[in-house]
């Protein structure tokens, strides 16, 4: 490591005032942050409490926290297209097929939105930001495996210009970019993104020695919010929908993964437990109030919170301390309403099977209005008491 | 004949187009302008539609200026407006008719249209008739020019064509073994309005100036 810090420091002159790579110094700023907490974060005067970490390490955490769920999911591909083309297949068999069908949309959506990102900062003249660390690993995960490589590329330039860079760059986004790269794609190319065949990868790949090529057919599976849609009873055990082997979005099937990640993001404190929280009530809540009420509402509400990407949104997306709710009885309001809502448009509005995108990036643009609310009220009592 | 092309006269029939336009700048008819773009087509019919009323009610409005009560000046301007609007409407239906179906209710709501109103207050009251037709017609063409680009890129895009002809060709399409597959996004109003965003954000870039 003292290498790296050696070199980073022999080439730093060169990138300064005057020197012949000036004009890529936000790149070099960029990296050198990223790789090492820099020295000086903040003037050392006013009434800042300065913590041990900065924003970068704070979403390294959050990528940390997302490769269980990452991991599983790339095992989950493999397992899934084994499945339904009916051979048998060993554990690193499903997994290098999973490794080789995720990790070009990892790169696809790094390079794309890092391009972005780095071409603005060195056009305004301003230092690079962390945010795209994050969203970059999330974006490949909230896709179904088919999705071809320049969609994804689209997409995620779409949100990162216009949620992000338009609104002045990372921690001033009101929606959370990620989700706008999946709504961009929902509504953009609808064929990709729902239906029976994109959840399960046809191209062959003969792991034994090692011939890949793209001969099936398209493989069709539903999941379980697809049948939900269509008003079937679930089609898989309970047991497969919480450990994940399930067909869905890359990351979004395995609850036991996410329960990971979510320790994880606890622990570190960097998310809120009581979004968290908030969001799993308000669903459960719905769901078992609307249970039985209609014909479509078929699912129980153990079951609701188990598909689709109801513990994805709840644990990396719903947090994001940026868009959320940053008051802590806003907090409570905002994630009860993501659950109900996502529930609601599940239940009620078959043409979108997964609610969770839409109630969360509803409850993005409402967060500053809670807040304000909350905010609001808290004077409101001071003022009484002080006046009684 | 020097008084009629004079400067002021061609300022009035060009900053509309440019650095007063009533899209860009006045933020002016937005409604409109996000329902008719999704082809080319219904577009530049719009748009010619728009600024043929702009103009003769600029112009009739302007005739009338020192007769009109007023108290009640309001009410003339939205009487000329709609005996126009129903006007071409019916030229429309005789002539261009299943354009017509595509604009369906939005022919008759040019009558609502803000830039209408604006230009007839903000104009047509207080100046001759030549210079209210010369204002009319460069607000009308103004709004066509967004509309043009809008529907331009929203056709291309969405459909995979220009005035409905072909440009990105079938076999290019995902279902078809290719690659691409049109923007389903692009023919939902949702994104027109993003892509007039777009044109105010260029339109600003290259006219500091513009608060």
């Amino acid at each position: 490591m003292s290498a790296l810090r050696n070199f980073l420091n022999k080439i730093k002159p060169s990138f300064q005032e005057g020197g012949k790579l000036h004009a890529f110094r936000s790149v070099f700023d960029g990296f050198e942050t990223f790789m090492y907490v820099p020295n000086d974060t903040a003037k050392a005067r006013g009434a800042h409490i300065h913590d041990a970490i900065d924003s970068k390490r704070i979403m390294s955490f959050v990528v940390i926290a997302l490769v269980p769920a990452l991991l599983f999911g790339m095992y989950n591909v493999g397992y899934q297209h084994y499945l339904a083309i009916g051979e048998e297949s060993g554990f690193w068999c499903n997994f290098l097929y999973g490794l080789a069908a995720v990790l070009p949309k990892i790169v696809v959506s790094y390079l794309v939105g890092l391009g972005i990102e780095f071409t603005v900062a060195q056009w305004k003249g301003e230092e690079i930001h962390e945010g795209f660390l994050v969203s970059g690993i999330l974006i490949p995960m909230i896709v179904p495996v088919n999705c071809p490589l320049w969609i994804i590329a689209v997409a995620t330039a779409f949100a990162v210009i216009f949620a992000k860079e338009v609104f002045g760059g990372t921690g001033m986004n009101i929606l959370n970019v990620a989700l706008v790269t999946r709504a961009f794609l929902f509504f953009s190319y609808p064929s990709t993104m729902s239906g029976d065949k994109v959840w399960v990868n046809g191209n062959y790949m003969d792991c034994i020695n090692g011939v890949s090529g793209t001969a099936t057919d398209a493989v069709t599976a539903a999941t379980p919010l697809g049948q939900l849609a269509t008003g079937d009873p679930i089609g898989y055990s309970f047991c497969d929908t919480v450990t994940g082997f399930i067909p869905g979005s890359i990351g979004e099937t395995s609850v036991i993964a996410i329960a990971i990640g979510a320790l994880i993001l606890l622990w570190s404190g960097v998310a809120s437990w009581k979004t968290m929280l908030s969001v799993f009530v308000g669903g459960i809540l719905t769901a078992f109030l609307f249970k039985g009420s209609i014909e479509s509402a078929n699912f129980s509400w153990f079951e609701h919170i188990t598909v689709g990407g109801f513990c994805f949104g709840a644990v990396f997306m719903a947090t994001d301390p940026v868009t959320s709710a940053r008051t802590e009885c806003g907090k409570w309001i905002y994630g009860f309403l993501i659950g109900v809502i996502a529930i609601i448009i599940r239940v009620l509005n078959p043409g979108y099977p997964e609610g969770m995108m839409l109630a969360i990036l509803l409850m993005n643009v409402f967060a500053p209005l809670i807040d304000y609310y909350v905010v609001k009220s808290n004077i409101n009592m001071r003022a009484k008491r002080a006046t009684k | 004949m020097s008084k009629l092309f004079s400067k002021e006269n061609g300022e009035v029939f060009t900053n509309p187009l440019n650095i007063n336009n009533p899209i860009a700048v006045q933020v002016l008819g937005i409604c409109s302008a996000l329902a008719v773009t999704s082809q080319l087509k219904p577009a530049i019919v719009m748009g010619l539609s728009v600024t043929v009323i702009t103009a003769f009610s600029n112009v009739i409005i302007s005739l009338l200026r020192k007769t009109i009560p007023n108290r009640i000046r309001i009410i003339v301007q939205l009487v000329v407006v709609a005996a126009l609007v129903t006007i071409v409407s019916n030229i429309l239906k005789a002539y261009v008719y299943d354009v017509s179906v595509q604009l369906s209710v939005y022919v008759g709501l040019i009558i609502t249209n803000c830039i209408l109103m604006g230009r007839l207050e903000a104009f047509a009251m207080q100046n001759g008739p030549w210079e209210s037709f010369l204002d009319g017609v460069g607000n009308g063409l103004g709004y066509a020019i967004i509309l043009v680009v809008v529907g331009f890129v929203r056709e291309l895009l969405g459909f995979g064509s220009v005035f409905g002809f072909q440009i990105i060709p079938d076999s290019w399409l995902l279902e078809n073994g290719g690659l691409y597959m049109h923007n389903g996004m692009m023919t939902m109003p949702a994104m027109a309005l993003i892509l007039l965003a777009c044109v105010i954000w260029v339109h600003r870039a290259y006219n500091k100036d513009i608060e």
